[in-house]
Formats: structure tokens, C-alpha cells, sequence
């Protein structure tokens, strides 16, 4: 892959409430190449929404951020609103999971292509107009002059997520943020937003990260795939090694979990155990309490490690981990 | 098919909302005929409000005097008519500045939230919780009478009222994430403020102020009752109850009709607000 478009070093992110700070992403580094669709996974509350959220100065006012995240080379973390503003909806776009609520019932769908442009190019009302049908037309809406001025509830919901892309791609973002991007849709309908994002990544060489709890998405249109568990980043690797070998034990259970044809019928399996307390967090992994392999070392938090040079884990188990972990043995550390 | 639960926006408010029920329907053909009146005052009126006729003193409703004559022999149909006028001009003009001052500030504290809303909404609650009445009493005590004191009056009754259902609205709309699509979008907050929110907001407060409109006759009515709103030679509703009020026994159609008119104009009111309210506020019809 080629060059680093968005990399994040030791990531935090807390929530300031009436109970105490809620941790909700601790310690994530990651990076993404340019070009590729990178898929973030993990179940719902384990922080993927917040990570993009703070990616793309989006948190509410209780939440803190500290680490690093750097977007283009350029430091997001500390940025002003204003900055944020203007590079929202041009450089960084985002998808929201649901449709259906994602645009505003009191404007036309091209009107709300047509406003990502001007927020950001000094351009006539006309030429955004003609782009936002052009638009409107690669992501494959039909007629768009006769759809141009059509409120949202007069579309299924597949091609309302289209349109969201369409606002999305408006000015040509070199990072599109999808979170859930298809959960709220049918089968049929998910399968043709994902072959657009597959389509849309080809022809406008477009880096995605994906957000998904769906291990089939992942598998359908990700190039590599980071799983997180309760705010930690616990594995990274290329998609068909982590389906082929994954290593951290949260990893290999959510793919046993996943339901296959040869299950007993009304049957589901699951990972025994809650997600623990993000305001209160146990130290070290959090998957420790539910983890079949624990030992008494996961009370310290796991350094993430080069396995290999495209997977990543976080595990005492691995021997990279305890390699990283040596020398100091502390809450620090992580990919180099 | 629609799942949203936000209200609708704005311009279908006339469609689907007042011309959809047979109320609304109702309460908007009389509202429209009695705009007309009051805007063709000069033309309608049959007499001359306050020509005087010696020899027509509380002359009861004939068919040259439909409603009668007053105890100067004045034609009191004509002098509804011209009452009509400042009543409903006083009854718009405070509801409408009333509007105009309360949702942008409860627009912007329910938008911006934390301190500014406190800043905004702390003042506004205070004079909430002062009788109605009283707060325009004590400011015509200030200013002194007369019917734009009592407009002003009762745009200051009216406006915390209307600024605390923007705010509300504007507390669910903000939390939508087609709000936060837009913010996503890198659109400023002013556009999002006043272009998104604003549209899909403004609904509750619409019909609050359609039905704050009829009560502002009768609030109207009341001051100039006490001699506190219009002032002689212009007449309103009110001040023609307070003179009839002396000749209640012999001449009766000297309180009747004034008071039928403002029992119109109020049912007209709430009529289209409750029309409105049917498609509009998301707990449905409430009565």
C-alpha cells in the first residue's frame, strides 16, 4: 500500500458525565493508507463511532480527546472549530448509518448535495446544481433532473443512503468515514451501496474506513480490518488474515459467534460474559473477565505489536506483545 | 411509509395542515372574511362611526341600524366594524413582534444549549412567572395608556411563551441526525441554524401563536375594558364593552355584538390552530 493518509497515536477519548469520566476509546493506534477501504469493527459501544466522531471533530462538548491524529500530515487533534468546519464535507466526509434520518425532511435531496458544495467552493448556485447532478448520477439515482427537487420521504431508503453518499463525495474528500453505511438498509439494497463504495474507491480512488459490527461486509469490500473491543484496539490485519488466522482471543470469538449453515436451528452462539463498565474500566485488557485464556499478566494493558508486518495484536498471548511489552511493562507503548 | 418523528416542514403547513381538516377549513374561511372587514373598514361600514343622531339615541336593530344605535344615536354596526379594525390590528401586531423577538431567542438558546441558554432563557422564565395581566397592568402603569402600549403589552406576556416551545422544538430537531449530517458537511452553524433547524422547528411555535392570537383579543379587550388599552376617539372591542356596559338593561345589542365579535375571532383562531396543531404537534389532537 501506499502512503499513510490518517494515522492515530495513543488515542483517547473520555466523556465527561455525572458518573465520571467514561472512557470510551483508550490508547488506539492505528493508521490508514491511501486508497484503501480499511473496515473497523467490534460491537456496539466498543468506541468506532466515537473514534470517527473525533476524526472528524464531531464529539460533544463533555468529551476530551488526547493523542494524536493526523490527517494529511496535519495535527486534527486541537484543532479549531472553525478549521474543523471547512475541512468537514471537503477533505473528510462521513455517512451516517441510517437514511432515513440522515437528511432533512424540509429540503430537496439535490439542495443537500448542492449545500456541501457551496459550504465550501465559492461557486454559483448553477454550477453546484449541475454538479450535484452529476453527482446525484454517479451513485447511480435515476433522472436526477426530475429527482432533483424530490423531498427525502419520496425515496426507499437505498437510494436515500445513494444521495448521502452523493453529499458525501460532493467535494471530492480524500477520506470518506461510513459508519454502518449499509445496517440500516436490506440485503439486496446493502450489496448495491457496497458495490458503489467498492466502485467509488476504483474510480475517485476514495480511502474509506468502514465502521461495521458486520463480519460480512468487512469480508465483502475491506482490504484490512481493525477489531475493537470496549474502547482498545485489540487486532489489526489484512481481511483475509484475520478470517484465515485471527489471534486475539475477542477476535476469534466474534468469528465463532458469526452463525453458519450446520447450527443447531434456534441456536446462537455467544461470548459468555458483559462488556465491563467504561467508567469504570478494569485495568489492563478489557476483554480479560470474558477472555477463556486469562492470565494473570492482562491486568496489565497489552501493548498492540507487529506479528507480522501487516497484522497487529494486542494480546499477551502473542509472543510479539510480551516482546513489546518487556521493558517497561507499562500501560504504554504500542505499534511502531 | 416515512419513520421520522420530526415535525414537517414548513411549506407544507398550508396543505396538508390548516386546509386538511374541516375545522381548519372553517376557522380559516372566517378568519379570511374577517381580515377583509377589518381591512375594508371604510367601505363596509354602512354609517359613519361616530356621526351622532339626536333622535336615534339606544335605538334597537332595525334594518337601516342591524345592530342598533348607541346612547349618541351612533350606528353600532359601523362602530364594530371600525373596533374590529384596532382590536385585530393590536391582536396581530403583538403576536407577530411577540414571534418575531421570542423564536430567534429561544432558536439560538435551544441551539447553542449550556450558558447562553441559561444567559436567554432565565429572563424570559422570570417574567413567565408573572400574572399575565398584571405585567401588562403595571406596564401601561410605566408607559401610560393607549392601544400600542397595550400591543407592546401583550407582546411582552406573549413572548416568553413562544420563545419556550422554539426552544423545546428546537432541542429535538438539534438532536436529529440529519443536524448532524449537516455539520458533517462542513456547513456553518448559522446555515444550520437557520436553514435546518429553523424550518423543521418552527411548527409547534406556528400554531402557539395562531391560537395566542384569538386570546390576544380578549386580552386586548380586557385592557381597553379597564381603560387601559384604546384611548377616545379610537374605540376597540373593549372599550365599546366598557361604555355599553351602562345601558346593559335597556339596550343590550350594545354588549352583544361586540362580544359576539370577539367570540368569532377567537373561535376562528383556535380553529386554525387546532387544525394546524392535528398535523403539527406530535402528541396529535389534544382535545
Amino acid at each position: 500500500m501506499s502512503d499513510t493518509l490518517l494515522r492515530l497515536e495513543h488515542v483517547d477519548v473520555g466523556f465527561a458525565t455525572d458518573d465520571g469520566t467514561v472512557s470510551a476509546v483508550s490508547d488506539v493506534s492505528l493508521s490508514v493508507s491511501e486508497g484503501e477501504i480499511f473496515g473497523l469493527v467490534g460491537e456496539s459501544g466498543c468506541g468506532k463511532t466515537t473514534l470517527a466522531m473525533a476524526a472528524m471533530g464531531l464529539l460533544p462538548a463533555n468529551a476530551s480527546v488526547r493523542g494524536s491524529v493526523r490527517f494529511q500530515g496535519q495535527e486534527l487533534v486541537g484543532l479549531g472549530p472553525d478549521d474543523f468546519r471547512r475541512l468537514r464535507g471537503d477533505r473528510i466526509s462521513m455517512v451516517f448509518q441510517d437514511p432515513m434520518t440522515s437528511l432533512d425532511p424540509a429540503f430537496s435531496i439535490g439542495e443537500q448535495v448542492s449545500e456541501t458544495i457551496t459550504a465550501h467552493r465559492d461557486v454559483s448556485k448553477k454550477h453546484a446544481r449541475d454538479r450535484a447532478l452529476a453527482l446525484l448520477a454517479g451513485v447511480g439515482i435515476p433522472e436526477p433532473e426530475r429527482r432533483y427537487e424530490d423531498a427525502p420521504h419520496r425515496l426507499s431508503g437505498g437510494m436515500r443512503q445513494r444521495v448521502v453518499i452523493a453529499t458525501a463525495l460532493a467535494n471530492e474528500p480524500a477520506l470518506l468515514l461510513a459508519d454502518e453505511p449499509t445496517t440500516a438498509l436490506d440485503v439486496t439494497i446493502q450489496s448495491q451501496v457496497l458495490d458503489l463504495l467498492r466502485d467509488l474507491r476504483h474510480r475517485l480512488r476514495t480511502t474509506i474506513v468502514l465502521i461495521t459490527h458486520d463480519l460480512g461486509v468487512i469480508a465483502q469490500i475491506c482490504d484490512r480490518v481493525g477489531v475493537m473491543y470496549a474502547g482498545q484496539l485489540v487486532e489489526t490485519a489484512t481481511v483475509a488474515e484475520i478470517f484465515r488466522a485471527p489471534r486475539h482471543p475477542y477476535t476469534q470469538a466474534l468469528l465463532a459467534a458469526l452463525p453458519t449453515q450446520d447450527q443447531v436451528p434456534g441456536t446462537l452462539r455467544v461470548i459468555p460474559g458483559r462488556v465491563p463498565n467504561l467508567a469504570d474500566p478494569p485495568p489492563g485488557c478489557r476483554f480479560a473477565s470474558r477472555c477463556p485464556f486469562v492470565m494473570e499478566v492482562c491486568t496489565t494493558v497489552p501493548p498492540l505489536a507487529h506479528e507480522t508486518a501487516d497484522h497487529l495484536i494486542a494480546c499477551w498471548l502473542s509472543e510479539a506483545t510480551r516482546e513489546a511489552g518487556r521493558p517497561t511493562g507499562a500501560a504504554t507503548g504500542g505499534a511502531a | 411509509m416515512s419513520v421520522a418523528v420530526a415535525n414537517p416542514p414548513t411549506r407544507t403547513i398550508w396543505r396538508r395542515g390548516i386546509l386538511a381538516s374541516p375545522k381548519g377549513r372553517v376557522g380559516f374561511a372566517i378568519l379570511v372574511a374577517l381580515v377583509a372587514i377589518a381591512v375594508f373598514a371604510p367601505l363596509i361600514a354602512p354609517h359613519d362611526p361616530n356621526a351622532i343622531d339626536a333622535s336615534r339615541i339606544l335605538g334597537p336593530p332595525d334594518l337601516a341600524h342591524p345592530f342598533g344605535t348607541d346612547d349618541l344615536g351612533r350606528d353600532v354596526l359601523s362602530r364594530v366594524i371600525f373596533a374590529y379594525r384596532v382590536s385585530l390590528g393590536v391582536a396581530v401586531g403583538s403576536t407577530l413582534l411577540a414571534f418575531l423577538v421570542g423564536v430567534p431567542l429561544g432558536l439560538y438558546a435551544g441551539y447553542h444549549g449550556g450558558w447562553v441558554d441559561t444567559l436567554i432563557m432565565r429572563p424570559i422564565d422570570m417574567v413567565l412567572a408573572l400574572p399575565a395581566l398584571l405585567l401588562a397592568v403595571a406596564l401601561i402603569a410605566i408607559i401610560g395608556p393607549g392601544s400600542n402600549v397595550a400591543l407592546l403589552a401583550i407582546a411582552v406576556i406573549y413572548m416568553p411563551i413562544l420563545a419556550r416551545v422554539i426552544r423545546s422544538s428546537t432541542l429535538v430537531v438539534a438532536s436529529q441526525t440529519y443536524i448532524e449530517a449537516a455539520r458533517a458537511r462542513g456547513t456553518p452553524s448559522r446555515r444550520i441554524i437557520t436553514r435546518h433547524v429553523l424550518p423543521n422547528a418552527i411548527g409547534p411555535a406556528i400554531v402557539q401563536a395562531t391560537i395566542l392570537m384569538g386570546f390576544a383579543l380578549q386580552i386586548e379587550a380586557a385592557l381597553s375594558f379597564l381603560g387601559l388599552g384604546a384611548q377616545p376617539p379610537t374605540s376597540s372591542l373593549g372599550v365599546m364593552l366598557a361604555d355599553g356596559r351602562d345601558f346593559l338593561t335597556q339596550a343590550p345589542w350594545l354588549e352583544i355584538f361586540p362580544g359576539v365579535a370577539i367570540a368569532i375571532t377567537v373561535l376562528a383562531f383556535t380553529f386554525v390552530g387546532d387544525g394546524l396543531r392535528a398535523r403539527l404537534d406530535p402528541r396529535g389532537v389534544t382535545r
